[in-house]
């Protein structure tokens, strides 16, 4: 067991960290880290300012074969840098584009598929959404309705997705729909890439608790997609969820952003007074950020735990344990969140652009956002029922 | 022992909670929040009509001259239906110190327009070192004879934009005990010298910083005696915390009602989700926390009401109902799923309140060290 | 609303005070739910109850009619001052499960010819329900009891039965229908004399090094039909009844709250280091935050008795109650030993143990807590079933 990085990885660590470093100093006023820094107006094209720049440096899709713009890199090195691009809270990194469908063409796609998608992706010029979700299927993503009937050539999709991340932005939608009406759950489903600017394509924004707008609904009507846009087999999709689930989840940004939190806090605690005295001379305010630092630390290892895992090639192996890195990662961010907040006291609660503000109003507007981060790509509940019987092998209840 | 409300108290719930529910639906309540006011008057009138803001001034002054546990009736109904409005400033922070020490020309002066509803007061007690302690109060009034002259910040003073009145909490005299050299003025909040800017914060209730720039008070407008005020203000902070606590109840309850519906009518693999055991302890749970916040807050309004010594039972309650209203909101966010987050949905109302309510007149923290003192440690 | 106690309440709860400290020997102290034990205590225990019973106090939550006060407050404030100063006697499956069962249930031969032994404190019953195959699903049982001629014939296992070995009748449960369903529908409620031969008792010790639990085996055990209480295949209506008699819960409360408070008076006193404890603000913190989640226990027993004492039938509130007594308990003794650091972990007999916070045995009695009479699970299944009305899963 060894868990130093080697001389090479440790350079390379700091060239990202160097990178990002000067990088975020471009960051435009107002921006904030989240959902919100990459979708918002003032978020956006930052965004897209940072994946050209990671495109750049060859940067956006290192572990992808060089023909697509990668450079074949071990996972190990794609966890180093998700690390650092999650201290920096920096933007760039489609979690959709190149964190999903990207790898998922990459594993089951053709190579008509990967000469056409992959080249745009690493370029930064082609932004993706996820149509998965609908109102009534949630957890239970397998009973969604959306319909794809074949007509020629082609297949004519009609419904309705919701909790459409950035569906806004996307140039690119990787969406799934019933191909056969007779099958009721996973097996009648089938895995579509569709241009959002084919006709029939409508987005409607949900406004989230914080009044931020990331959350889309896109409705489908009589939209056109032609059979070469099918990722896998007809009525074949589900199993290609599940290849598209393990990419995005050993979650190292998440918890090098609460660390980057963490951090924040401390410093805001040895700065400030409250109540005559030090925040930091507080003994349960040091409690609570000690052990903020221990859940981190703990959490840090377990998505490298995750990255191991899939180098390792143990699928099932990795796919519970990246579970358990989601629920861990998500609620340790709440936690950093409320503690934050709830340390700062009244302070906590005033909203960003006051000058009362603290740390920019950041964690008030985090308090507000981490129970979506928790829900997004699967609840708690769901997450940790994968765990026990992937990970435990306790019977499925039906 | 009776653990029940009376009857009256049961008819003024279902009279509280009609009238919410006709005057101030949700579409209203984020009508309210978003606008300049934070408040509506036609509401406030209509409340006035009830006597809801008379409800403990005495008969004498235009009240109701009723008694705190039928205030924390009004207060569950405002928490759980959710009424922005200057209600518990002027009720809980505003008038007590004037019912409890005032002479009797501020009686009559102020009190009959509070009931009536034309008058509304607030507390400007915090200032930027944010606590509810004597030591925390440092905005200075200088002696000029007839008058003080205020000068200094008050910050978190909650509808100080829509107030007519402030019972302004001075320090007239430092150095020794910081209970000692308090002294309460009441001040016009259109005096000259008087800036008021609210900011915005995640229970959207108008807090505002007040700064006071040579603000002249006249010695006739001392709440009270001249350096004897904090009792009144703990007190007053006693009452306010109980309505708080009341209203998080109500929007626990609120919270656990709306949570239990959407568990039973959403289905995924084929079955309500409230058949999943999951689901079904978290909904236990919050229960437990909903009814346990009930019984303790009850217990302490009661003493309160009695004239009992009720710190520590007010500090009990009010850290148990910090700690259970964050957590019966963050879980019935969870029940709800995704749509639990989004704007339009009615779960954010109260998950933001709950983060708000938590540091108002003290956090967990604070309440728990309260409680730690009164047992002698 | 009122949340005081009456005058008579308030005097009797000091009558009470005055009776244990005249009877109860200074340094005896019960474990959960009154249990002692060596044999010597175990002796002293029985006196005290048939005390109590002299007193009336006993059985004075029983109705009238069957010579009991119909006083729930009054039990109530009995129960907690006799657990909080840790003084034996109290009989809980007699006086507070089986008796309300016979008389709701019982004929009047049975209420005439057990009640007064159970009043007077002269016989001892235990609990025969749980089984190795039947913890939180009890239906599932499969103890056997087969008519035969007058009598039913036993043959099954038993396990978790309090005072087994000091037990002179048994109310048990039987499965009289191995086919019925639902399962329940199968059950009925027998009365075993202990003398009855074919019984054999087996001691359990838990890892608090309690003696009081056993496994007893029906090996072809012969009781008569007049035994039987209630209607046969329908033994689990009388069986609901027993269990939802006293339902406060308070005991455990009681027992918790002790600790608490000598985990108060402990931290404010020097310890071997010179330091006191209730300065660490942290300490204080844990402290008070035991002490709050005490006063809310307390509530929610006072109120499920109060219910009771109205004639209500507390169902999930009784629940509740149980549910937060018991992870009390639990918090009590974990938040204890984190304060006494390795001091906590003393066994009694060391000389360096404080004589008053015994918090590691604490911390292995309070284990079985959210585990004995229906686990914490099952309290939540029922908080969500029966309280919110949400659908079996």
């Amino acid at each position: 067991m060894d868990f130093r990085l080697t001389p090479e990885q440790e350079a390379l660590k700091k060239e990202f960290e160097e990178f990002f470093e000067e990088e975020m100093k471009n960051e435009p006023p107002g921006w904030v880290w989240g959902l919100e820094g990459l979708f918002s107006d003032v978020g956006w094209p930052f965004n897209v300012y940072m994946a050209k720049r990671l495109a750049e440096k060859g940067w956006l899709v290192r572990p992808w074969p060089e023909e697509y713009g990668g450079c074949n890199a071990p996972m190990i090195e794609q966890l180093i840098f998700g690390d650092v691009l999650g201290y920096y809270c920096a933007p760039g990194v489609d979690p959709l584009g190149v964190g999903m469908i990207g790898p998922t063409i990459l594993a089951v796609g053709t190579e008509e598929q990967k000469k056409e998608h992959l080249p745009p992706i690493a370029r930064a010029e082609r932004f993706w959404c996820q149509g998965w979700s609908e109102p009534d299927a949630g957890s239970d993503l397998a009973s969604l309705t959306t319909k794809a009937v074949k007509d020629g050539d082609d297949w004519i999709l009609n419904g309705q997705k919701c909790w459409n991340t950035g569906a806004h932005r996307a140039d690119w939608c990787f969406a799934l729909a019933r191909t056969n009406p007779e099958e009721r759950r996973s097996k009648g489903l089938t895995y579509f890439i569709l241009d959002m600017k084919s006709p029939g394509v409508s987005i409607v924004p949900i406004e989230s608790m914080d009044g931020s707008k990331h959350f889309n609904e896109i409705y489908f009507d009589d939209v056109r997609v032609p059979s070469r846009n099918i990722i896998g087999e007809v009525n074949g999709g589900w199993a290609i969820t599940q290849t598209t689930m393990n990419y995005e989840r050993s979650s190292v940004g998440i918890m090098s952003g609460a660390c980057r939190g963490l951090n924040e806090l401390v410093q805001y605690c040895k700065e400030s007074r409250l109540r005559g005295k030090p925040l930091s001379q507080n003994p349960h305010v040091r409690h609570r950020l000690a052990q903020l630092a221990i859940d981190i630390e703990v959490g840090r290892t377990l998505s490298y735990h995750v990255g191991w895992l899939q180098e390792k090639g143990d699928i099932m192996a990795a796919a519970a344990a990246a579970c358990g890195a989601k629920v861990y990662s998500t609620e340790l961010w709440q936690r950093v969140a409320f503690t934050g907040i709830e340390i700062m006291g009244l302070y906590g609660t005033v909203a960003k652009g006051s000058k009362w503000a603290v740390l920019k109003g950041q964690f008030e507007d985090l308090a507000q956002s981490t129970p979506g981060y928790k829900l997004g790509g699967g609840t708690s509940e769901i997450m940790r029922s994968i765990v026990a019987w992937v990970g435990l092998g306790l019977p499925r209840i039906k | 022992m009776d653990l029940d409300f009376t009857e009256e108290q049961d008819m003024l719930r279902n009279s509280a909670r009609d009238f919410l529910s006709t005057e101030c639906d949700k579409a209203m309540v984020r009508q309210i929040e978003e606008s300049e006011e934070g408040y509506s008057p036609e509401i406030w009138r209509k409340m006035a009509e009830l006597g809801w803001q008379g409800l403990l001034i005495p008969e004498e002054y235009d009240g109701m001259g009723m008694g705190l546990m039928d205030l924390v009736v009004i207060f569950e109904e405002i928490g759980r239906n959710i009424l922005p409005s200057p209600f518990l400033v002027t009720v809980a922070l505003g008038t007590p110190p004037i019912v409890e020490a005032g002479s009797e020309e501020q009686k009559k002066e102020i009190l009959p327009r509070v009931s009536s509803g034309e008058a509304i007061l607030t507390l400007a007690l915090t200032e930027p070192s944010v606590g509810y302690t004597a030591d925390c109060v440092e905005l200075e009034a200088e002696d000029r004879g007839d008058s003080f002259v205020l000068n200094g910040t008050k910050l978190f003073v909650e509808f100080a934009s829509a107030s007519d009145y402030m019972v302004v909490v001075a320090r007239t005299k430092s150095g020794g005990d910081p209970e000692d050299g308090i002294t309460l003025l009441l001040v016009d909040s259109k005096s000259p010298g008087i800036k008021i800017e609210p900011f915005a914060t995640t229970g959207m209730d108008k807090q505002c910083e007040v700064v006071f720039d040579n603000v002249s008070v006249p010695k006739a407008n001392i709440i009270g005696e001249l350096d004897k005020g904090w009792p009144i203000v703990a007190k007053t902070l006693e009452k306010a915390t109980v309505a708080k606590c009341a209203e998080m109840v109500g929007g626990m309850q609120a919270v656990l009602d709306m949570s239990v519906a959407y568990a039973k009518e959403r289905v995924q693999y084929g079955r309500p989700i409230g058949s999943f055991q999951a689901i079904q302890h978290m909904l236990a749970d919050m229960y437990l926390r909903v009814e346990t916040s009930k019984n303790i807050l009850y217990q302490a309004a009661w003493m309160v009401s009695e004239g009992l010594p009720a710190a520590e039972k007010v500090a009990i309650a009010k850290g148990w109902c910090n700690e259970a209203y964050k957590k019966v909101t963050e879980d019935g966010v969870e029940v709800h799923g995704a749509i639990g987050t989004a704007r339009d949905h009615d779960m954010g109302l109260y998950y933001r309140r709950s983060k708000a309510a938590d540091p108002t007149f003290g956090d967990t923290e604070s309440q728990r060290e309260l409680v730690a003192q009164q047992l002698g440690l | 609303m009122d949340f005081s106690f009456s005058p008579d309440e308030e005097q009797f709860r000091q009558e009470v005070r005055d009776f244990i400290a005249r009877e109860v020997p200074p340094g005896l102290e019960t474990g959960v739910g009154g249990f002692v034990e060596s044999e010597d205590e175990w002796q002293f225990a029985r006196g005290m109850t048939k005390k109590l019973a002299a007193k009336g106090w006993l059985s004075m939550a029983w109705p009238k009619e069957y010579g009991g006060q119909d006083a729930h407050m009054k039990s109530v404030i009995l129960s907690e001052e006799m657990n909080y100063l840790g003084a034996p006697g109290l009989d809980f499956g007699g006086v507070g499960m089986l008796a309300p069962a016979l008389m709701a249930h019982g004929t009047e031969e049975q209420k005439k010819r057990f009640l007064p032994g159970i009043a007077s404190g002269d016989v001892l019953w235990c609990q025969g329900w749980s089984e190795p195959g039947a913890g939180s699903d009890l239906p599932s049982l499969t103890t056997r009891a087969v008519e035969d001629c007058d009598d039913f014939v036993i043959n099954g296992q038993k396990v978790w039965t309090s005072h087994a070995q000091h037990a002179n009748w048994c109310f048990l449960l039987v499965k009289t229908d191995p086919d019925a369903e639902p399962k329940h529908r199968g059950i009925s409620f027998l009365l075993v004399d202990f003398k009855t031969p074919g019984i054999t008792i087996s001691p359990l010790i838990t890892m608090a090094d309690e003696r009081a639990f056993s496994e007893v085996f029906y090996d072809n055990v012969r009781v008569p039909k007049e035994n039987l209480v209630g209607e046969k295949n329908r033994g689990w209506r009388v069986a609901m009844i027993a269990a939802g008699f006293e339902r406060s819960g308070i005991y455990r409360i009681a027992l918790a709250r002790r600790n608490v408070d000598r985990l108060i008076q402990y931290a404010k006193e020097p310890q071997p280091d010179g330091i006191v404890p209730a300065r660490d603000p942290l300490v204080r913190q844990n402290l008070a935050d035991l002490y709050i989640e005490g006063e809310i226990s307390r509530i929610l027993a006072y109120r499920v008795a109060w219910q009771q004492a109205q004639g209500l039938q507390p169902e999930w509130e009784a629940s509740m109650a149980r549910l937060f007594g018991c992870e009390f308990q639990q918090h009590v003794a974990h938040t204890g030993m984190e304060i006494m650091g390795l001091y906590g972990l003393l066994r009694e007999n060391s000389k360096w143990a404080n004589t008053e916070c015994k918090m590691a045995r604490q911390s292995l009695l309070a284990v079985g807590a959210t585990i004995a009479a229906g686990t914490s699970e099952v309290q939540r299944n029922a908080i969500a079933m029966r309280g919110l009305g949400l659908p079996r899963g």
